[in-house]
């Protein structure tokens, strides 16, 4: 298991400052658009985020606008999963599509501390803190299959395959 | 059990008795998309999948930077117009029609019992004329051209029961702010929201479409407005077919209910930098402001150009404040110039914008620089939205923007009678 640091945010963290409008319809290069993630809230983030590192935040992460590139941006700025007290319901179709891992906990952003080194453990549910272990509640499985498969695409091209062997 | 107007669309879509918290696939009868198609195109293209499953499905319209301000954006234009004529898209809206949910409700799509999905967050406003309809993601809105197929998640409801009379000059968009402040950006996360009561029955499609359309600001999947008489009639002649609107059952299970009287509303404002940061208009009067923007796809149709148009009639601008004016559609363009309304706007000093989604994205057309503050009839108001990280934006109704713009700094509209 992979252990990670922390960015840990408030409540209500939007798509307008995960990654700004102003960039949206512009193609980019995924180490393009990691380098403009968190940009209006968080400056320092995308230059100094590293592979594994976890982002953890109160209610309502990812509110707004269905820019995927919200979740896809975090994704390729290294980010293991999101923790969060709650995801707004269209950041968190995008991330699982983007095989980016969402965690909801109520108690975890409470406990966890900014930089601190957290790891993620899928098997057993839990987040391995440096001083507890906290349990979460599993995705349905049918959303897994999505984020087992790597996301939607990988996922979607298995299923077509399996159809058309038929 | 009853069920709700989402379980009943949701279950005859997918062909089970399925109640909120259930996941279902189904097809859907339209997927929306705007300029976002050309980063779309490009996922569907690494599905393996030369053809779109069913073209005749499939709604583009283009609106968020149109015309195209950069050559970046004009290749997007160009490989989405392409990528039209390659796959046989029928349905596709270039830049001279407007914003994609006026043009999407306007042509027909939207229809009472539809399911609706469409790559953008406000795809909600569909509820408006009782279509289930639900914002998705890129990779989805490419899933959906390769498979024809989406899963979701039954919502639960909330329903908002809304009675009594507006006061002069309170509108739509102050009880949809006064809402939202009330219950929080999150309170409808996941679900859908019913606007019920004897006061909703008389709301104009308009007036739907605006309520419909914020609901997406309070986390809401879809908005739903049960449609009447003068609704389905509308429909009956724009589609030439039969309606067949489905309802929420007696005895259909909500989440939770909420009550407004609309005759206690007062003209409300959202305060940077969430929608819902609501106060009544009074406590921010006296604020100066730079720009403002009257329109968009929350409030660009006839009956907000007309309301600001007779609270500018005779009026100027002041010399401290630009206003942009962007009519939602050609269409409502169209009406407003043939009622004049178009000429006292400008008359009074505002600047008429092609309709589209002009600065409300802050990507072209009017975006803020550090230190300015835009009062706006857009929906969002997130930290650097409309331009720069340092700017900040107010929200309210076309009649507020209006009189805070005669005045140079937010008021009252009822101070200007």
């Amino acid at each position: 298991m992979k252990k990670g640091r922390v960015w840990k945010y408030g409540d209500s963290v939007n798509t307008d400052v995960i990654f700004p409008g102003k960039y949206t319809y512009t193609p980019m290069e995924p180490e393009e658009m990691a380098s403009h993630a968190l940009e209006d809230l968080d400056p320092d983030f995308a230059s100094k985020v590293q592979s594994n590192d976890v982002i953890v935040a109160g209610k309502n992460f990812g509110c707004g606008s269905s820019r995927e590139q919200a979740a896809s941006c975090l994704k390729y700025a290294g980010i293991q999963a999101v923790i969060a007290k709650s995801f707004a319901r269209i950041f968190f179709r995008n991330a699982i599509n983007q095989g980016l891992p969402v965690i909801v906990s109520e108690k975890a952003p409470d406990q966890i501390k900014d930089q601190e080194k957290v790891g993620l453990d899928f098997e057993k549910n839990e987040i391995i803190t440096e001083s507890e272990n906290i349990r979460f509640h599993p995705l349905p499985d049918s959303v897994k299959r999505i984020l087992d498969a790597g996301g939607l695409i990988p996922y979607t091209k298995k299923k077509l395959k399996v159809k058309g062997e038929r | 059990m009853g069920k709700t107007f989402s379980e009943k669309v949701l279950s005859a879509k997918s062909g089970r008795d399925i109640s909120a918290g259930d996941i279902v696939t189904v097809s859907p009868d339209y997927v929306l998309s705007h300029d976002n198609s050309a980063a779309i195109i490009k996922k569907f293209r690494l599905f393996g999948k030369e053809k779109v499953q069913n073209p005749d499905k499939i709604v583009i319209v283009l609106d968020h930077v149109t015309p195209a301000s950069s050559e970046k954006y004009a290749q997007n234009h160009k490989e989405i117009r392409e990528f039209i004529k390659e796959q046989g898209i029928p349905h596709f809206f270039d830049i001279n029609n407007g914003i994609c949910h006026q043009v999407f409700a306007e042509q027909g799509f939207a229809l009472p019992g539809n399911l609706v999905v469409g790559a953008d967050s406000h795809t909600t406003s569909y509820g408006s004329l009782g279509a289930f309809s639900a914002g998705i993601g890129r990779t989805e809105a490419a899933s959906v051209w390769a498979t024809d197929e989406i899963w979701l998640k039954v919502p639960e409801t909330i329903q908002v029961k809304l009675s009594g009379k507006f006061q002069t000059r309170v509108y739509p968009k102050d009880v949809i702010l006064k809402i939202i402040g009330d219950q929080g950006a999150d309170r409808a996360n996941y679900k859908a929201i019913e606007f019920t009561g004897p006061a909703a029955s008389e709301f104009s499609a308009s007036s739907r479409f605006v309520l419909c359309n914020m609901g997406a600001e309070m986390g809401a999947k879809n908005s739903y407005f049960p449609p009447d008489q003068s609704i389905i009639d509308h429909l009956k002649k724009l589609t030439g077919q039969s309606i067949d609107p489905v309802y929420s059952d007696e005895g259909a299970s909500f989440e939770s209910v909420f009550s407004y009287d609309l005759s206690e509303i007062e003209p409300q404002v959202a305060c940077p930098h969430t929608v819902d940061h609501v106060k009544p208009v009074q406590e921010v009067e006296g604020l100066t402001f730079n720009q403002g923007l009257i329109g968009t796809c929350t409030n660009g149709r006839l009956q907000d150009l007309r309301a600001a148009a007779s609270v500018l009639k005779g009026k100027k601008v002041h010399p401290s404040v630009r206003v942009l004016v962007v009519p939602a559609s050609r269409n409502e363009y169209l009406k407003a110039l043939s009622q004049g309304i178009i000429k006292v706007l400008i008359e009074a000093g505002c600047v008429i914008l092609n309709p589209g989604c002009g600065p409300c994205l802050g990507a072209h057309q009017g975006v803020l620089a550090p230190g300015e503050r835009a009062l706006s009839t857009a929906n969002r108001n997130f930290k650097g939205r409309m331009g720069s990280r340092d700017s900040e934006i107010y929200l309210a109704s076309p009649a507020t923007v209006a009189a805070s713009s005669i005045e140079g700094k937010i008021c009252d509209p009822r101070k200007l009678l």
